[in-house]
């Protein structure tokens, strides 16, 4: 039976190994934590519908024990080729063809050093939101309720300054979904959006937003702010331009929220150079062609599914495993 | 008698919500809540008559309102005419007439 490494075992990979096992080729995902499920873990619900977050992973996790999936834990790869893998701990695997699923980093917002991230109270990111959805407890930094939150989109975004120049695409509605999660935990709290622009890409997203602004009543403030300071009462003082009626505009909130993006890992590079992939000049690894071509890499039976080629969503990424698996089989069959 | 020297010290130009009472501007975003979806693409404005011939921006004077700087709103909302072209051409279906109608309601005081 012929054999394919998935090299992480986020959703992409999961999906991967699952299609894999459909098509009478034998998957073994290596995933360098303790756990399967990659990102999808921290999250609480997902976009545009609220479906929990556990509903598809759960799903995914118990597909792939049926499946009988092997599954490597705690193990990482340290080079590759498509006919062989080697593990940081000296092992070697024999393969027939390569999937690459190893995913995103999330932009570490310290790094905007201007909002305060990791030195001012209630400055948090959208992942730790999702993790205080998770534990059932929003609060300030002192346990008591926010009056009135400030989101900021485009947080490690399209942003030349952190060198990321690309757009994370799943932020803005992010963003817009915790802004409405926080309006039902807080209905009296005023809760504002900064943005540069809104993208609204996906089936449902747009509705979502009009939702947001006509039923919760949350502020859009086209502007992107520009510094963060804390107040002498443990609050933030935030400053951005209305830009749409061209004036400055400051306030001070209870909590500000960075919606943070999506970037390519830092071993992007070196697995690269290891198996002689290309990387597209924002660090995620470019596909052999965006068309006809998108879920394979300029080698000859590697394939990329997920984010690992640049920012997706949970569908995309679902369905691109789809894609490179019936792929790579085929690479195999032949 | 005092010399002016012409110097003078300028009002902040910038928009605070810590002062701005936003409680009217949630009355009119209550009665009319469409006005919330506004992306501020500007049709209402480019299409405007009056302000062809003044300097009434009717995009940027409602989203003044939202903000809670209503000095001077009802004035500007005095300038529009009322022939209803914004309405046709606003891409969300917000009912532009009707927001100047209710603004100058809602502001008549200030």
């Amino acid at each position: 039976m012929k054999r394919v490494v998935v090299i992480g075992g986020g959703v992409a990979g999961m999906q991967t190994a699952l299609r894999l096992s459909e098509q009478g080729v034998q998957p073994v995902i290596i995933e360098k934590e303790a756990e399967l499920g990659g990102k999808l873990r921290g999250w609480h619900v997902l976009f545009p519908s609220f479906t929990p977050a556990d509903e598809v992973l759960g799903e995914l996790k118990q597909r792939v024990r049926q499946a009988g999936v092997e599954v490597m834990l705690s193990t990482e790869v340290g080079e590759f080729s498509s006919n062989e893998v080697k593990l940081t701990d000296g092992r070697r695997m024999a393969c027939d063809s390569v999937v690459v699923s190893t995913g995103f980093t999330l932009f570490d917002a310290r790094i905007k050093e201007e909002y305060g991230y990791g030195i001012y109270d209630n400055v948090y990111t959208t992942v730790d939101i999702e993790r205080m959805f998770n534990e059932g407890r929003v609060a300030k930094a002192d346990g008591t309720a926010p009056k009135r939150i400030a989101f900021l989109h485009c947080v490690g975004s399209r942003d030349e300054k952190v060198g990321q120049k690309h757009c994370s695409r799943v932020c803005c509605i992010t963003g817009v979904k915790q802004a409405m999660e926080m309006k039902k935990r807080f209905p009296e709290a005023d809760v504002f959006n900064f943005y540069m622009d809104i993208r609204m890409f996906g089936p449902g997203y747009e509705e979502m937003y009009r939702e947001a602004q006509v039923r919760y009543n949350i502020h859009f403030v086209r502007g992107r702010i520009s510094e963060a300071a804390p107040t002498i009462d443990g609050r933030l003082q935030i400053k951005a331009e209305d830009t749409l009626t061209g004036r400055p505009l400051h306030m001070s909130v209870d909590m500000l929220v960075l919606i943070v993006g999506m970037r390519a890992n830092d071993d992007n590079a070196a697995l690269a150079a290891s198996a002689g992939l290309n990387l597209a000049p924002s660090g995620f690894l470019e596909p052999k062609n965006l068309f006809l071509d998108n879920v394979k890499s300029n080698v000859e039976g590697i394939f990329y599914a997920g984010t690992v080629s640049s920012p997706k969503n949970i569908g995309e990424s679902l369905n691109e495993a789809v894609a490179a698996a019936d792929a790579a089989a085929k690479y195999v069959e032949e | 008698m005092a010399i002016n020297f012409g110097f003078a010290i300028s009002k902040p130009r910038a928009i605070d919500i810590d002062r701005n009472n936003l409680r009217k501007s949630d009355e009119i975003l209550r009665e009319m809540p469409e006005l919330q979806t506004c992306i501020g693409c500007g049709a209402c404005t480019a299409s405007c008559t009056a302000g062809q011939f003044t300097d009434f921006n009717f995009r940027r004077m409602h989203t003044l309102v939202r903000r809670g700087e209503y000095q001077g709103i009802y004035e500007e909302m005095n300038k529009c005419m009322l022939c209803g072209k914004c309405r046709l051409v606003c891409p969300r279906g917000i009912n532009t007439r009707g927001v100047v109608m209710l603004i100058k309601r809602k502001l008549g005081d200030f």
